[in-house]
């Protein structure tokens, strides 16, 4: 069990530097690729504009229920004035950050590995090798770039909307005075909890996005099974995959920051 | 291996026999396995430049993976490639390639891009690596895709285009950096007895035009050899003939006979 253990250890020790080096591969071969800018804007639309939609909702809904529940939960401590407070912190420091990144993994990541893995068996890949370019450069580093770019702005975006579904059920709904919930808000919410959730936005952003495209991009190494059922696997494990490490880079962060 | 010298085919001009003389790609003692399959043995292949060689084979015997080690797509785990008497490797280098030392691919299912246009994937390897200007690509995307007749298809995503106009368009990506060589792996797969005439009446008029040297990968025996200079049998991991077409069934007992009789080659006399 423990020569298990250690086994799997390492193959995990082992993938996380692979990942590594195929990402700084893939940074290094977008500062030489032609038309970067081109490639660039391209990719924030895929993972910035195209998610836009789905973060909005996802926020304003969050913002709702966390509006409904915490002021269920203050009004017995005789506390619904801190509402403000319990709702902006929690979407700020934990909420925005995270469930902006598992979004985006489940819409730009899974697509990108699909998209990988089905360049990978139909040998757009080598057939970019060769012509003298560089793959990984060419298909993966705008996304890496664009990933760290958009990351904190949707997140910025998930984070007003949630805070302003707060006030809708907070103070429209259940009859939070505005006035107070809004002073609230600013008087809780520092630069450091903005920065912070911005910092965890931008590692989530890199972590999500280089493993889906490792997966997606070595999907010929990684998948169980050739063909199409590689691509559905390669591209369920990137989400899998992304989605713990969000997590877990959550944890690790917030430790660091406190 | 049985070694003979000179295609004789009488296809070609003084020029290109002269050319022809002189050995482009050298092959020595290339070797790669996968586990315990030994796919490669001690690979041995001289080809001449502004010739055309075909590489056959049982299927599954290694020519793709031969043609892949050249692409620099496999690693092969020992052996020495050289291009114009330079380690393959180096040739790769766009510098190189601008140099006029490079070579393309023809992938067996064309491997084009579906979300670009016809125009857009022919122009890929002068976008992605050439400092080339726009309007010059541009330029000379239009003349390549009229030479090959697709010009009214220039726009059209390869899901709109027939088998044939697909095969077409790779061969204009292969043949748009004008390489030195161009590897053909299994150029002919799915399409019918007339395309596929066509495909190798296009590779040899384009190899007459462009002066590249080709390497195919073919099962289409006996058609391919009409257009071969010179044919390479792989079997157990090394060449076990290379010499012109004319050249193939002079030993009736052997074993390259009984692959090719079961290749169906029986027309011998037409080649």
């Amino acid at each position: 069990m423990i020569r298990a253990l250690g086994r799997s250890a390492l193959t995990v020790v082992s993938e996380l530097g692979e990942m590594s080096l195929f990402s700084m591969a893939a940074l290094r071969g977008f500062v030489v690729q032609r038309h970067r800018l081109a490639k660039l804007v391209t990719a924030i639309h895929e993972i910035g504009v195209r998610c836009l939609p789905i973060v909005f909702t996802v926020g304003l809904f969050t913002g709702l229920v966390m509006g409904l529940q915490l002021y269920y939960t203050l009004v017995r401590l005789g506390a619904e004035a801190a509402l403000g407070d319990a709702v902006g912190l929690s979407i700020v420091r934990e909420l925005g950050p995270v469930l902006t990144a598992l979004m985006v993994v489940g819409q730009a990541g899974s697509a990108l590995a699909s998209e990988l893995g089905i360049q990978r068996n139909d040998e757009q890949i080598d057939a970019l090798q060769t012509m003298g370019v560089d793959s990984k450069g060419y298909l993966v580093g705008a996304r890496l770039v664009a990933a760290v770019l958009c990351f904190p702005m949707l997140t910025a975006i998930f984070d007003l909307v949630g805070i302003f579904g707060g006030y809708l059920t907070g103070s429209v709904l259940l009859g939070v005075d505005a006035g107070v919930y809004w002073h609230h808000i600013e008087s809780s919410i520092g630069w450091d909890d903005v920065s912070g959730g911005f910092i965890k936005a931008l590692a989530f952003g890199f972590i999500t996005i280089s493993i889906c495209a490792y997966r997606g991009y070595n999907t010929h190494r990684k998948a169980s099974f050739p063909g199409v059922r590689g691509v559905s696997e390669s591209a369920t494990r990137a989400v899998v995959w992304s989605s713990v490490s969000v997590l877990a880079a959550d944890y690790l962060i917030t430790s660091f920051l406190i | 291996m049985v070694q003979r010298q000179r295609a004789g085919s009488g296809l070609f001009n003084h020029f290109f026999f002269d050319l022809m003389d002189e050995v482009f790609l050298k092959i020595r003692g290339l070797k790669k396995h996968f586990g315990s399959n030994r796919v490669l043995d001690g690979v041995d292949l001289d080809v001449a430049r502004a010739s055309v060689t075909t590489i056959i084979g049982k299927s599954g015997i290694g020519k793709s993976v031969l043609l892949k080690c050249l692409a620099n797509l496999l690693t092969p785990d020992a052996g020495a490639i050289e291009l114009e008497g330079q380690p393959i490797a180096k040739s790769r280098q766009s510098s190189d390639r601008e140099a006029g030392v490079s070579f393309s691919y023809m992938f067996q299912n064309n491997a084009l891009f579906d979300s670009m246009t016809a125009a857009d994937n022919v122009a890929l390897p002068l976008v992605e690596a050439s400092k080339i200007k726009r309007a010059e690509i541009r330029d000379q995307v239009a003349e390549m895709l009229a030479h090959l007749e697709l010009t009214d298809s220039a726009q059209r995503y390869p899901g709109e285009l027939s088998g044939g106009m697909k095969k077409r368009v790779a061969l204009a990506r292969a043949l748009i950096t004008k390489p030195q060589l161009v590897l053909f792996d299994e150029p002919t797969t799915g399409l019918d007895p007339e395309r596929k005439f066509g495909v190798f009446e296009m590779i040899a008029d384009y190899r007459e035009r462009f002066g590249f040297t080709a390497l195919l990968v073919s099962h289409d025996i006996p058609e391919v050899f009409e257009i071969s200079d010179k044919v390479a049998w792989l079997d157990e991991g090394i060449i076990k003939f290379f010499g012109p077409p004319s050249e193939l069934n002079e030993d009736a007992e052997s074993a390259l006979s009984g692959f090719l009789n079961k290749a169906n080659y029986g027309r011998k006399s037409n080649v």
